[in-house]
């Protein structure tokens, strides 16, 4: 029995992976939730949003790296995220302009907007391919870990090496800085609180005297942000594949559902929620198992519940139970 | 008296095919209280509608201050010194009750903390509330935190649809007395009430609709003393 390797495999294959994993599903879930709150549809163009931003992104980190512009220990993707950000905003803005704001002004029913925004998705998709290829890319330069398995080891002797990649600490420190800026924005800022009154009450925030076509501007504004830095890292902790992001589509509307749609606090706890329950549904638990339990105890399996070729189906029932039971998710957002 | 600061006059139209109005004229005056009572389904918040620029008429016109205001949309028509409380969801349920006056500030580019504190001082409860959502409040609670709302655009004519409905009778007293300090102030009021009898005490002017068009129309006192009007809607 040994309680501190259990914990450090714990670390390495549950606690670290689902954490980034769930930081990113969150800021994913936060796009397609505040579109359905403003918009009030459900964007399935936002996974190829996020793919589109992200390819941005990577043509413009390569084109950094070309003329030697790095970020040091970092990579340099976050350099050129800001740069990915406003290519992808400008598409998105002249994406309303050219598409959406034609179904709103004839006040079309959201299951409308739904299959408009596949038309979208199958546009975007396939720019996206276009400009960067169907391959996987490793975008990811600058210092791989700030803690490796071997040193730890070395460190602690402990038979089991903790491993601790810098992407998982960026993303997580990055998406604690973004959501902690959408909030300070939605919360305490005439726009932010004009925002929420819309997506409160439209009628009512007319007769305020609020713009809407401004407050459709500032949130597509905010989703090109929240759905490319969600993208980038993303590929920088795992790789990137346009039909990856495609896939990203289901986990992330699960968390914005289990979270309750149109709720930003339920999609980031919703994204922790789809990605833990999706790494420790996947994971074969013997090995930590082996560190707690009494030999004879120890089963012969893997005891893995799901192999990770099904970590989808864990999202789709999270999402099915979710609307079978609570529909308007954990925070009460709107019941679809 | 010369020509009323609101009216929509000879106003017919709906919300589809069908005209739900006919014809309905209602005005204020500056700086008095106007009333609209009607059985249910009469047309009475289609009127309010109407004069606030939300639904589309056929035939009629709408006038603020001698100016033709037909075709202005409702945001317009707030900016021109006009303020609505719907009839329903007249608040922003997820947000503060001080974010929801904020909001009803929100085309106003100058300081509004003393708009916002002459509503405090009209409405202490809601300073005690400020910080909860307006939600939780009761129902009373939310029709003050609506009016509050509407009044922080500091508007010259305030147009209020049933604010005392759900309320309890105390606090029904308690808001027709608001309503009366507000037009003291200077404020016109153009306001439908289900409850007529209290309504037309303190109206300047009454308007009894029926199936969308007017059927009377005179002082509030007059209507109180009329036989026709007491017996059919207010109850002998
Ligand atoms: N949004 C709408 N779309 C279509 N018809 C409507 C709409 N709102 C109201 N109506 C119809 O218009 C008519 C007048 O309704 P309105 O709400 O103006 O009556 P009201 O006098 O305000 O009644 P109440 O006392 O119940 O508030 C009714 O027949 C109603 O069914
Ligand atoms: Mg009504």
């Amino acid at each position: 029995m040994n309680i501190l390797d259990a914990i450090v495999v714990l670390l390495n294959y549950v606690i670290i992976p689902a954490t980034s994993y769930g930081a990113q599903l969150a800021l994913g879930a936060l796009g397609v939730t505040l579109i359905y709150g403003i918009l009030r549809f459900s964007n399935f163009a936002h996974g190829d949003t996020m793919a589109f931003g992200t390819a941005v992104t990577i043509l413009i980190t390569w084109a950094f790296q070309a003329a030697g512009i790095t970020f040091g220990p970092l990579p340099t993707a976050l350099l050129a995220l800001p740069l990915g950000i406003a290519v992808t905003a400008l598409v998105l803005l002249f994406t309303d302009r050219a598409v959406y704001r034609f179904y709103r002004r004839k006040k079309a029913a959201p299951v409308i907007l739904v299959i408009v925004s596949m038309g979208v998705m199958f546009v975007m998709n396939g720019l996206t391919r276009l400009i960067i290829g169907v391959q996987d890319q490793n975008f990811a330069d600058g210092q791989r870990f700030i803690i490796n398995a071997f040193q730890f080891r070395k460190m602690t002797g402990l038979a089991q090496g903790l491993a601790l990649r810098t992407t998982s600490v960026i993303t997580l420190l990055t998406a604690i800085i973004v959501v902690a800026a959408l909030f300070w924005f939605l919360n305490h800022t005439r726009t932010g609180k004009s925002m929420r009154a819309f997506a409160d009450n439209e009628d009512l925030a007319l007769l305020s005297g609020i713009n809407p076509e401004r407050v459709v501007t500032v949130t597509w504004l905010l989703v090109a942000g929240l759905a490319t830095t969600a993208g980038v890292l993303y590929g920088l902790d795992k790789s990137f594949m346009p039909f990856t992001y495609f896939q990203l589509l289901l986990p992330i509307f699960a968390a914005a559902v289990v979270g309750g749609l149109g709720n930003p606090l339920g999609a980031i706890v919703g994204g922790f929620v789809v990605a833990f329950s999706e790494v420790m549904s996947t994971y074969a638990w013997r090995m930590v198992a082996a560190y707690v339990l009494p030999r004879s105890l120890v089963p012969g399996g893997l005891m893995q519940l799901l192999t990770t070729d099904y970590k989808f189906a864990v999202s789709f029932a999270i999402l099915v139970a979710v609307l079978l039971f609570k529909p308007t998710g954990i925070f009460k957002g709107k019941s679809v | 008296m010369g020509a009323p600061f609101l009216i929509g006059e000879k106003m017919t139209g709906g919300y589809g095919a069908a005209d739900i109005l006919h014809d309905c004229t209602i005005a204020v005056e500056k700086g008095e209280i106007a009333v609209i009572v009607g059985p249910n389904g009469a047309g009475k918040s289609t009127a309010m509608k109407a004069v606030f620029g939300m639904l589309t008429l056929r035939h009629g016109q709408v006038r603020l201050d001698g100016e033709d205001i037909t075709a202005f949309s409702p945001q317009a028509r707030v900016a021109k010194g006009m303020a609505f409380v719907p009839q329903t969801d007249n608040v922003f349920l997820s947000m503060s009750v001080e974010e929801n006056l904020e909001m009803g500030a929100f085309l106003r580019r100058d300081d509004i903390r003393p708009t916002m504190a002459r509503i405090y001082d009209l409405f202490p409860v809601l300073k005690e509330k400020r910080r909860q959502a307006a939600g939780e409040l009761s129902g009373g609670q939310r029709q003050q935190v609506a009016v509050g709302r509407a009044l922080m655009t500091q508007p010259k004519v305030l147009m209020l649809d049933e604010p005392t409905a759900g309320v309890s009778p105390i606090v029904m007293d308690e808001l027709f007395d608001r309503i009366i300090e507000i037009s003291r102030t200077g404020i016109s009021i153009l306001m439908v009430e289900q409850n007529a009898r209290q309504a037309l005490n303190i109206a300047d002017k009454g308007y009894v609709l029926v199936q969308g068009a007017n059927r009377y129309t005179d002082t509030g006192e007059a209507l109180l003393a009329d036989p026709d009007v007491r017996k059919t809607f207010l109850g002998g």
